[in-house]
Parts: structure tokens; sequence; C-alpha cells
């Protein structure tokens, strides 16, 4: 498939009376990847994509696709393909009339609408179902007529809002990855919109970090997740441990009073905020006193099986959440003196 | 957080027509009846357009307010009454296994979809002395012989019930189904009787459409024509009946404007009252 | 508790099928007069009904005025409904309570305004003054109906039709009208049913020239009782009642009426 669908947006911003939904993005998309908009709610990610989308007139600046401004066309002019959170599936129709129905209206003969039908079904694996009606399907089934509905025309957007949301939490995972296969399959650029950083972090090639209206971090998933640029973003994908500490002006950062190196050194001055992310912390009977290294009494333990989790007091305004595999557990009770070891790799300095 | 769209011109176009329909026939015959109150009246023949209060001033005059008050008082008992018996009715009703609802809503609406003017005849035959109640009272001992209960106070009452019950429990309904069976649950695991549990928990909560129900049968009521008109003599009149006097049999066109106008007002402000409640109901709940 | 329950249903069905029993026994009683008990059991009343041409007549006014006035009701609902629920249009308060005013307000009112209406204009006397203001005077019906659907239905529908395509009235005619069907019928059944019953307007605007089935029963009950009446009446609480099973059978009755769904399950 050709690479088009490349995005840029300019200085967008979106008022409702005195509510400012998105305060000002600033974005330029590659074409033909999965992108995700991660945010809580009322981050405005949604305004966002249906700013793209337009069904939302932006109040400031303006959308470009592929080098064209389309910050003034309706929806209807844009070649984009949107699943909405409710789905939206008409109810009046069938599967076929509603994967149809873009064609439909287009003017497509009978026979070029049936074979593109049949196409996009056997590609959301709903071969021979053209004739059900809506209220006859399961979740998972609506959810991909509704992809095979927005498909339907070939649009070189293809945004999703929410879409995975309607569902059970195992159907959920199934679908994450088939849509993502499809997406890797048609080459098309892709936006889905979620407040689900694991269902981001499994499906995208990007991820844009939203908060408040504005953009907070944008990068794949994975260096998101190792170099938050900011607390919020640490704390928001995945768990972390956030240490507040003051540059010592050497390089490291002292932490309650404690000695830290960390990943880059710190070069900065004033107060310092390091990310560790649980898992990479250690668990120690002994070596109190060393650098990088905080004592604590352990106030909770939690087995879980498959891995373990240890809740750390160690004087710090939140208690430190030390996480692992089975094979790594130190065995420690309740109220038990340990020190919590913070390697310097692991540790990230997010603000300063 | 989807705003409505913004309206084109041809947008205000596909309003026109239901607009235009509704000024033209509704705005502007009310305009011209509230023109026509203030027309003089020629005693014996119709009226001419003129500006004079001679009408108005008449509304004030004890007859007319002695009969207004009457309208007044026989429609607000009639309200009590009906929200009396509809309201408990309509409370088991929510309570009830799904057949038995279903077959009380269709007695309710079937007696609804029924005109005033049947219901006016069918009261007429239920209360005359030869074929009414009164001929079961006698067969049971309770009467000597059968005996005629209309034309009545009592008569009207009951029609005007008769009309208005259905309305009310269907008023009543929506909110007494959405009262969450748990507080009652909750009430007698703290020792309240069904009975104690009724009129301290759940009249209390519903006191406010307890009212609206009640104010919309006085409207309601207040408009019938039907029914006063048959089952009653004139001191038992609504003022509908006697506007529709006016206008036909006297042929006094202009003082039943004034009537009509008088009676637009004190039902607008009625209204407006119960939709003021209304949203009081819906920021609660 | 039980027995308060059980008098306040038992006397309010009683009082609400009692009137409905009389006149079923007294249409089919053969004997001219009323009595009780009744003489026996004869459906001449009903035959008389459908041969004698005055009520013949009656019949046939009666339902033209109901079958245009809805549907003359319905053309002027829609529009209204639908621009108001779409569009942001400043007056939409003051254009819906427009709409639904002839309806709150007493009767009379509406029928006064009319009569006054008509003898101003000197379009005296004509059936399509009782169309007219029937269909004003219901028009709230299918207003409030239309409305009530237009504000369940899910907002993402049309968008997606946007997005799929098709413009503001591709749109409309695809998807949005096809869903309000439902709510159109039931507001032109309401409309219906509640024009062939009235009395007041169609007296006032045109009862002498023009006389509907409730005009001729009342102008008949001024010289007493009368069988074919309490034929007419029973003609009347069928129809009713079909159109009531009909709609309880293909629609959901209970929400219609504003149930809250959750609660019900719980009583079954």
């Amino acid at each position: 498939m050709d690479v088009r669908g490349g995005l840029r947006l300019e200085g967008l911003v979106k008022r409702f009376a005195e509510v400012e939904a998105v305060a000002g993005v600033d974005l330029e998309l590659p074409p033909g990847k999965l992108i995700s908009f991660l945010g809580p709610s009322g981050c405005g990610k949604t305004t966002l994509l249906r700013m793209i989308a337009g069904l939302e007139r932006p109040t400031e600046g303006r959308v470009f696709l592929d080098g064209e401004d389309i910050t003034d066309r309706p929806p209807y002019t844009r070649d984009i393909g949107m699943v909405f959170q409710s789905l939206a599936l008409f109810p009046h129709l069938t599967v076929a009339g509603n994967v149809g129905y873009g064609l439909r209206i287009r003017g497509a003969s009978r026979e070029q609408i049936a074979t593109t039908v049949e196409e996009l079904l056997k590609l959301v694996s709903l071969s021979g179902m053209g004739g059900r009606r809506i209220q006859q399907l399961s979740g998972g089934q609506r959810q991909r007529v509704a992809t095979a509905r927005a498909l339907a025309l070939a649009p070189r957007l293809f945004l999703l809002d929410e879409p995975l949301s309607a569902l059970d939490a195992n159907l959920r995972e199934g679908l994450q990855v088939e849509l993502r296969l499809l997406q890797q399959q048609l080459g098309i650029t892709t936006i889905i919109v979620t407040h689900d950083q694991r269902e981001a972090m499994t499906m995208s090639d990007l991820v844009v970090v939203m908060r408040d209206g504005r953009i907070e971090q944008v990068g794949p998933p994975l260096d998101v997740y190792r170099q938050p640029g900011s607390p919020f973003v640490a704390g928001f994908i995945g768990r972390t441990n956030l240490l507040r500490g003051a540059a010592t002006g050497d390089g490291s950062v002292a932490v309650a009073g404690r000695p830290f190196d960390v990943a880059g050194g710190a070069d900065v001055a004033g107060e310092v905020t390091i990310s560790v992310r649980p898992e990479s912390t250690q668990l120690q009977t002994d070596g109190a006193g060393e650098r990088n290294t905080l004592p604590g009494t352990v106030v909770f333990v939690r087995d879980l099986g498959e891995l373990f989790e240890c809740f750390v007091d160690c004087g710090i305004d939140e208690h430190v959440i030390v996480a692992g595999s089975p094979r790594d557990w130190v065995p420690v009770e309740q109220g038990a003196s340990v020190s919590v070891r913070f390697p310097a790799a692991e540790c990230v300095v997010v603000s300063s | 957080m989807s705003e409505r769209e913004r309206p084109s011109a041809g947008t205000y176009g596909v309003l026109a027509f239901p607009v235009a329909m509704l000024v033209v026939f509704f705005l502007i015959p009310f305009g011209i009846m509230v023109a026509t109150s203030f027309y003089h009246r020629i005693p014996g023949a119709f009226y001419v357009p003129a500006f004079e209060l001679a009408n108005w001033q008449r509304l004030f005059q004890p007859v007319f307010l002695d009969r207004a008050l009457f309208s007044v008082w026989i429609c607000l008992l009639a309200g009590a009454v009906c929200i009396a018996v509809a309201f408990p009715f309509t409370y088991f009703l929510t309570r009830m296994r799904r057949r038995r609802h279903v077959a009380l809503l269709i007695v309710v609406l079937s007696a609804l979809t029924l005109s005033e003017v049947i219901v006016a005849f069918t009261w007429y035959v239920l209360l005359a002395r030869a074929s009414g109640v009164s001929n079961v009272f006698v067969w049971l001992g309770l009467l000597d012989e059968a005996v005629s209960y209309q034309p009545s106070f009592v008569a009207v009452l009951l029609g005007l019930c008769y009309i208005a019950l259905p309305y009310c429990v269907l008023t009543l309904y929506p909110q007494l189904t959405r009262l969450d069976p748990e507080i009652t649950e909750a009430a007698q695991t703290l020792g309240a009787s069904p009975w104690r549990t009724f009129w301290t928990v759940v009249v209390p909560i519903a006191r406010p459409i307890i009212v609206a129900g009640f104010l919309l049968v006085f409207v309601f009521t207040l408009g019938s024509y039907i029914i006063a008109a048959f089952l009653g003599r004139p001191e038992h009149w609504t003022l509908s009946v006697y506007i529709v006097d006016q206008a036909s049999a006297n042929a006094n066109v202009p003082f039943a404007a004034a009537m009509a106008i008088f009676l637009t007002l004190v039902s607008l402000v009625v209204v407006a009252i119960v939709a003021l409640i209304g949203s009081r109901i819906r920021s609660v709940a | 508790m039980r027995v308060f329950r059980a008098v306040i249903v038992t006397v309010v069905v009683a009082f609400l099928v009692a009137p409905l029993l009389v006149i079923v026994v007294g249409s089919v009683n053969p004997s001219r007069y009323l009595q009780f008990p009744p003489a026996g059991f004869s459906l001449s009343w009903y035959s008389d009904l459908f041969t004698d041409p005055a009520w013949l007549r009656s019949i046939r006014y009666s339902f033209t005025i109901a079958a245009v006035s809805a549907a003359l009701a319905v053309l002027i609902a829609l529009p209204l409904a639908y621009v108001l629920r779409t569009y942001r249009i400043r007056l939409t308060p003051l254009l819906y309570t427009l709409g639904i005013l002839p309806f709150m307000l007493p009767p009379i009112i509406s029928a006064l305004g009319m009569q006054v209406f008509w003898l101003s204009t000197g379009h005296v006397g004509r059936i399509e003054n009782v169309i007219i203001a029937h269909a004003i005077f219901f028009s709230t019906l299918p207003l409030v109906s239309i409305s009530l659907a237009m504000e369940t239905m899910d907002r993402a529908l049309p968008e997606a039709a946007h997005t799929l395509g098709a413009d503001r009235r591709t749109t409309f005619r695809t998807i949005t009208l096809p869903l309000l069907v439902p709510s159109m019928i039931t507001g032109y059944a309401a409309a219906f049913v509640l024009s062939l019953n009235e009395y007041l307007i169609a007296f006032l605007v045109a009862g002498f020239t023009v006389e509907t089935l409730p005009v001729k029963i009342v102008n008949g009950l001024r010289y007493g009782f009368s069988p074919t009446i309490a034929a007419v009446a029973v003609v009347f609480i069928l129809i009713a009642a079909t159109t009531f099973t009909l709609f309880a059978i293909f629609g959901n009755l209970l929400r219609f009426l504003g149930a809250d769904p959750a609660i019900l399950e719980k009583n079954v």
C-alpha cells in the first residue's frame, strides 16, 4: 500500500465555553503507523481526534493531511474512517448494509458493493454474516463490523475512539492484537484514543501522552516507559517509584540524605525527581549504607503467584514498591528491616 | 461533549413551515381572541371592534367570581381525590409482577382513550334512575326505589375524576418505577411495617410528584367541558362550560374571550409551577 | 397493608371498568329505554348505526378529519423536533413551548380562538377548518414522541454517517428518518385517536355543518338516551383497545410510558 496519510496538526486549540479541552497541540505524525493518544479522562484526547475527523471545529489552529489544509472541510469530504466508542452501528441496517453504506451513498453498483463487503467481512473474520441484524451480534462481532465499515472506502486515516472500552477484559486483549495485525497488514495510518496504557503499549508504534489539553510526551512505547519525561508520564505509564531529592553538584543526588547515582548523571542544580520502576529495584536484607540504597521496614507483602510485590516504608512520602518474579524472591515478613537497592542505571531523572 | 451544529439558511427554511403554521393558526387566533375581549357587544346581535373594559370588569363581579371560584373549588377537589387514589394505586402497580402490571396498565390506558363524550355518556347512564347503580342498591335492599344521581355535584366530581385518573396514573408512573425498592426494604429492616414505610418513607420522597400530579389534574379538569355540561346543573359548571355558554348560547363572544384569557392565565401559572417542581425533581434525582 | 392494597386496586379497577360494562350491556339491550336488568340481547342498534345515512356521514367526517389532521400534525412536528434537537437555535425553548402550548392549555382556548379566527376570515363551517384546528392542537403529541426519540438516539449515528461520506441531507434521509419512523407512527396514532374523540373544537369551529361523531352524539344526548349512541361508544372502545393491544404487542409499552427498565427486570 502506498504511504499516504501523513497528518500534521498546527497550534490546535478547542474551547467550550470557559473550558479549554485542547490547549495548544502541535504534532506531526508519520504515515502508515499506529499511534495512540493516551491520557486520563478529560485530557482532551477525544476532542483532538474529533477535530482531526472534522466532527469538531477547532477554535484555533489548522489540520493538514498530506500537506493539504483540511481544517474547514466537513467530515464527509475528508478521507477518513472512524470507529466510535459506542460503535454507532446503524440499527435498521444489516451487517452488510452497515459495511456497504459508504459505497451505497457514493452510488457504487450493487455488484461492486457486494464484492467489497465480502472482502471486508473476510478481512475481519466475519465471512457469511452479511445478512445478520446488528442486534443479533455479540460485542466482539459488533466491534469487527464497525471496523469493516470504517475501512470500506479505503480511507487515508483510520480513527478509533476508545474502540474496545465496551468489551470484557479478555475479549479486549484478543481484539487489541487483531486490530494491530490488521493495521500492519493494510499499512494504514491509524490513531487510537485510549485511557488504558497497557492497550497503548501493546498496539502502538508511537504513543502521544496527553494531559490537561496538552501533549506531555511523544515517543515509541518502550522509550516513553523507560525514559519518562515527567513525573506524570512516569506515573501514568505503568507504576513507578518517584524519589525526590536534591542535586549535590557532583552529578549525584541526595535522596533522604543518602547518595544516589543516576543514569546520565545529574548535571543540574536544585530539586530533582527520580523515577525507578518497581521491577528494577532489589530487596536486600543487608547492604545498608551503600550508595543507591534506602533502609526501611516491610509494610506489606503481596504474593501473586506469577510475581511478588513488597511495600516498604523508607521514610519518604510514599511506600516504595519492590516487584519481581518468584525467582528473585527474598523471603521477608511484615515488619522486617530491609534495604532497597535502586541500581543507578535504572534511576531516571524525570524533572528538575 | 458534542455540540449541536450551527444552523444554515436551509435549516431556517425547514423550520419555516411548522413555525408558520403555529403562528398563523395558534398565535394569531389567540391574538384575535385577546383583541375580541375588548370589543363591544351589541345586545341581541353580534359584536363590533372597540376598546372597552366592560367585559373584563364583568369578570370581577360577584356573580361571576362566585362561579369562577366554584369551578376552581371542584377542580381542586377532583385533584385531591384523584391523587389520593392514584398515588397508592400506581405505587402498588409498579411493584406488581409483570403480567398483572401490564394488564392493569392496559385497563388504565383503555380508560384513557375514551373520549370525554363517551365518559359523560356512560356516567349519565350509570347514575340514571332507570338503569343506574341505584338499581343495584335496591336489589341489595339498601334503597326502597331507584333514584337518579345526576345531574349533581357528585356526578360531576365522579366524571372529572374518571377522565383525570388515567392521566394522573401515567404522570406518577415513570417516577415511581424509579423508586429504588431497596429503600423500602431498608426501612423494613429498621423495623417499619409496610404501612409505616409507605407513609414515612415513600410519600415524603414522592412529595414533589404528588404535588405535580395534583396540579396537573387541576389544570386538566379546569379545561373540561362535556362532563360538567352533562352531569351537572349550571351551579356545577366549570369555567369552560361558561365560556362555551357565553360564546354560543348567548352569542356574547367578547365576554367569552375575556373569560378564556383569564382561564389561560390561571393555567399558565399552574403549569409554570409544575415545571418548576419538575426541575427540582430532576436536580434531586 | 395488604388489605389497603387490595381495596385500592379493586376500587380503581371497578371504577374504571364499570361504565364500560354498562355501555356494552346497554348497546345490546333490545329495548329502547334504559333498563336494569336488561331485557335481552340484540345487535339491532349496531346495524342501525351502520345503515343510518346520518351516522354514516358522521363516521366518514370523523375518520377523514382524524386521518388528515394526524398526518398534518406529524408534518408540523417532524421538522420542528428534528431541527430543534440537531441544531443550535437560539429561540429553541420558545419554539418548543410554542409547539406544546396549544395542547397544554385547556381546549376551549384553541377552540374559541379558532372559531373567532375563521369567523374573521369569513371562511366558516368548512371541514378544512376542523382539520387544521385539530392538526395544530394535536401536533404536540408527535412533537413530544419524535423529540424523545431524537434525544435517545445515539448522537454518534449521524456522525458515523458523516465519516462515511454522507452529507446532512443524505444522513437525514438514510439514517435519521428511518429511525424516527416508530415515534412518528406513535405520534400519528395518538393524534388520530384523540381527533376521533374530540368534541369542543369540532363543535365550535364547524359543528353545524360538519357533524363529527362526538358532536352527533352530544346533539343526540340532548334528547335522552339512545342505544345507538351506546353502540357508537362500544365501537370507539374497541378501536382504542385494539390500537393499544397492537401497540403493546409490537412496541415496548412499558418503556414508552417511561418505566425504568432496570427496576422492571427485578419484578419479573
